[in-house]
């Protein structure tokens, strides 16, 4: 009996469960690896289009004789790069009407005109007339000709599932000279972000774990950012940091820390004196971060703030009767506790971060030094149109995420064992 | 009472000052008002001497009192080194240094000879001016976006630190951008199509995840931890690394420029988080509330219906809507997918109006606010259960 009660356990499991796994596998497990399958072929975005047999009808009428119909059909091949093979042609008429000139590639049957046209090569045009002839002298109606849409069919072969593969792709992604420069730039953006988002973390929980008016005002607002649409804000901070008519300029000039505009957003490189020494920072990848910190703080905020809040009371007042200062009560009581926190949150915002893809592109669109892998992958595939070489860019963008993702399985293991 | 501490006290007092009426006066800046001096050594040498006095004075005199003496003296001594402003400037001013010296009453000599005074002391002046200005900076995009919407071209280039409302015009004019943007660029059709993608994936995502989690939260069956590990794997692949492969399949199939596409790839993208949360709530149910049911004779359908669904209420209403959040405001899926202008969701309308033609500004801000205003609200709205999404999901974002 209770083997039975498992069994319709079990099946009732499958059952719940099927249609997520479906949708899920269908539409990120499977296009995961067909990203393999396709950075080792030679596909470009216009290869995408599946060829097809295309076909304009002409109705003609024919001088002195009203008993008969020319009709023209314009016969081409979509495709201007592959060829489309045993094309059959279908067409219906009305029932009064019979050709008079076919020819050996059609039949005509109980008002269906069907044709076999046999292989059309790339840019293959032809035309097809053929005259009908009334057989009851009624007039033949133009008009009921052209309601009839010909039906064309034929085979063609898609780029995508042939078994012609190419090493091409992998070669030139690891080549390239900028290969080395794309990874220290997103590595760079990953790390100064994630650090960035969590320090800010830090320090607004500590702020908002006090106790003060508008405390949960406070919260809500400094969730803003995470909370509303990227869209939105990429172009609001692309006007706020607008050389010519961008308020920050405008607003330093006013106060006359700077002297001239400063093109945050459109800058490579801005030499920095310190000490004597000439630094040279990335300004518009300095800028992207500076957003990244700004939108995702708030997250870091969050958990650190739930962490903060579980802080037993007891601790601080301890460490008040043994004299310690507000900064020794940071370093040994607070962070201790929030360690755990803070080293997930990295864990997560590094690698979605490694990942984000539509804050630069919307800010910069991968411009003065702030192309990333992710932003790499929209211009090899659909800026430049070389699909094969997107895939390759998003599997080495795969490669990277498992390492992450096995160090990150590793920690939360490891976290889990010591609780 | 050392005297290292009393000087400590001055300076960083007075510094903090200074920062409160710098962000005053650059907020007074952003209204369009001429203002290009900080005048940081008068001001900040005053504010030393006044919490000189501060400290002086200590308890013999009544504190409303003190504190509105002391206020006054420093906004009749800004008053008087700055030149043409608006009394309402001279006000903030006062209402600062207001709320200033009401913050340093608790500082007297007693505190000042205790243990570690001027790091407490420090640390609670950057906790005040850190909640000032990280509201600052937090907020005034979003102002300035509200602001830019209500401006004309002419206004916007005519004086670029004016952000200041123009109320007297009358309505209409003030929202004009707002009719422009619903009117000339068909903004009413954008905003339905990404109501209805929302509102179509929140329903779809929880018709498929309910049973899933249910299953992975209470039935036994084989494979189920490996279920539950992969979901959360599943979950940390960004969509970047899908877009090729599904932009290559959808062209091919049809469903590119198709609003069934975006739901499809919405509900598949938020299906794994949707469960892992519901599961995890589920699984906090009492499990003899099922027993009893299964005793009343109910079937899984049953169980799921009567008793888990109304009992993980707050849950599903979590889940819901972060769902909805991540997919009024995703932005990838819909550059790919979308290039006819009659299927744009709201982001892709705004990517598509900035890209396109010289679109003026105020348009385009229009629009960010009505793509913002709606996610906000509802976030404000219910701020309990999306912050509870938000944790819970929040290994993407």
């Amino acid at each position: 009996m209770s083997t039975k009660l498992a069994k319709i356990e079990k099946r009732t499991a499958y059952l719940l469960i099927l249609p997520s796994v479906l949708l899920v596998f269908s539409i990120i497990l499977f296009p995961i690896f067909s990203n393999i399958w396709i950075s080792f072929k030679n596909v470009e975005l216009k290869d995408l289009r599946i060829p097809e047999p295309r076909a304009k009808k002409l109705v003609k009428s024919i001088k002195d004789n009203p008993n008969q119909i020319k009709i023209i059909y314009k016969l081409r091949n979509s495709s201007l790069t592959q060829e489309i093979t045993s094309v059959k042609f279908k067409d219906k008429y009305p029932d009064n009407i019979e050709p008079i000139n076919l020819n050996n590639k059609c039949q005509f049957k109980s008002n269906l005109l069907k044709c076999e046209l046999g292989n059309w090569p790339k840019k293959y045009r032809e035309n097809l007339e053929i005259v009908f002839q009334n057989n009851n002298n009624q007039e033949i109606s133009k008009k009921e000709l052209k309601s009839y849409k010909p039906k064309l069919s034929g085979k063609s072969q898609n780029i995508l599932l042939t078994y012609e593969f190419t090493l091409n792709n992998f070669k030139k992604v690891i080549k390239d000279k900028a290969f080395i420069d794309l990874l220290s730039t997103t590595f760079y953006y990953t790390f100064f972000g994630t650090i960035g988002a969590i320090v800010f973390g830090i320090l607004a929980a500590q702020m908002v774990n006090q106790n003060f008016f508008g405390r949960t005002f406070m919260r809500s607002v400094l969730l803003f950012p995470y909370v509303a649409p990227v869209v939105a804000l990429a172009y609001t901070w692309e006007l706020l940091l607008d050389p010519t008519s961008g308020t920050l300029n405008n607003l330093l000039i006013n106060y006359q820390i700077i002297d001239g505009p400063i093109n945050l957003l459109g800058q490579k490189y801005v030499t920095l004196n310190i000490l004597g020494f000439d630094f040279k920072l990335r300004l518009a990848l300095t800028t992207v971060i500076i957003f990244e910190i700004w939108r995702y703080f708030p997250l870091a905020f969050l958990f650190i703030l739930a962490r903060l809040q579980a802080v037993p009371k007891e601790l601080y007042e301890a460490a008040d009767v043994d004299g310690a200062n507000p900064i020794q009560k940071f370093l040994n009581i607070t962070l201790p506790q929030i360690l755990a926190v803070i080293s997930i949150l990295f864990m997560i915002r590094f690698i979605w971060n490694f990942n984000k893809f539509e804050d630069i592109f919307l800010l910069t669109g991968g411009a003065s030094g702030t192309r990333t892998l992710p932003i790499n992958v929209y211009q090899q595939g659909f800026s430049i149109g070389d699909i094969g070489m997107g895939s390759a860019v998003s599997i080495v963008i795969v490669v990277f995420l498992l390492i992450f993702m096995f160090i990150y399985f590793k920690l939360l293991g490891k976290r889990a064992d010591e609780n | 009472m050392k005297i290292k501490n009393i000087f400590t006290y001055c300076f960083i007092s007075s510094l903090f000052l200074f920062s409160l009426i710098c962000i005053w006066k650059i907020l007074v800046t952003l209204q369009g008002i001429e203002l290009t001096n900080f005048n940081f050594n008068k001001l900040f040498i005053f504010g030393i001497i006044l919490c000189a006095i501060n400290l002086l004075i200590g308890k013999k005199l009544n504190l409303n009192i003190k504190i509105t003496i002391l206020a006054l003296l420093f906004s009749i001594f800004d008053y008087f080194i700055s030149i043409n402003l608006p009394i309402w400037y001279s006000i903030g001013i006062f209402l600062i240094s207001l709320f200033f010296f009401n913050n340093i009453k608790n500082y007297d000599r007693s505190f000042l000879s205790k243990n570690h005074s001027s790091q407490k002391l420090f640390f609670n002046f950057l906790t005040l001016f850190g909640i000032t200005l990280f509201s600052f900076v937090i907020l005034f995009p979003f102002y300035m976006m509200l602001v830019t919407s209500f401006k004309t071209q002419a206004l916007l280039l005519l004086n670029p630190l004016d952000f200041s409302i123009n109320f007297t015009k009358g309505l209409p004019e003030l929202f004009k951008s707002y009719f422009i943007v619903f009117k000339d660029y068909n903004f009413g059709r954008y905003m339905l199509t990404s109501t209805i993608v929302s509102l179509g994936t929140v329903i779809i995502t929880l018709i498929f995840a309910i049973p899933a989690a249910y299953a992975v939260a209470r039935l036994n069956f084989f494979g189920k931890n490996f279920l539950s590990t992969s979901i959360l794997i599943i979950y940390l692949f960004p969509a970047i690394v899908l877009v090729i492969p599904l932009y290559t399949i959808f062209s091919q199939l049809g469903l590119r420029n198709s609003i069934e596409g975006l739901l499809i790839v919405y509900t598949a993208t938020t299906l794994p988080v949707a469960i892992y949360m519901l599961q995890g709530y589920f699984k906090s149910i009492p499990k003899e509330l099922e027993e009893a049911g299964i005793i009343d004779g109910q079937n899984w359908l049953g169980i799921i219906f009567k008793i888990i669904l109304p009992l993980s209420l707050p849950a599903i209403s979590s889940v819901a809507l972060y769902v909805f959040m991540i997919a009024w405001n995703e932005f990838l899926f819909s550059l790919m997918f979308l290039d006819r202008p009659n299927t744009f969701t709201l982001s892709r309308a705004i990517q598509f109006l900035n890209v396109g033609a010289e679109t003026p500004r105020q348009y385009l801000m229009a629009g960010s606010v009505v793509v913002t205003l709606p996610i906000l609200i509802i976030f404000v709205y219910f701020e309990k259960y999306l912050v509870s999404g938000l944790t819970a999901g929040s290994v993407k974002g």
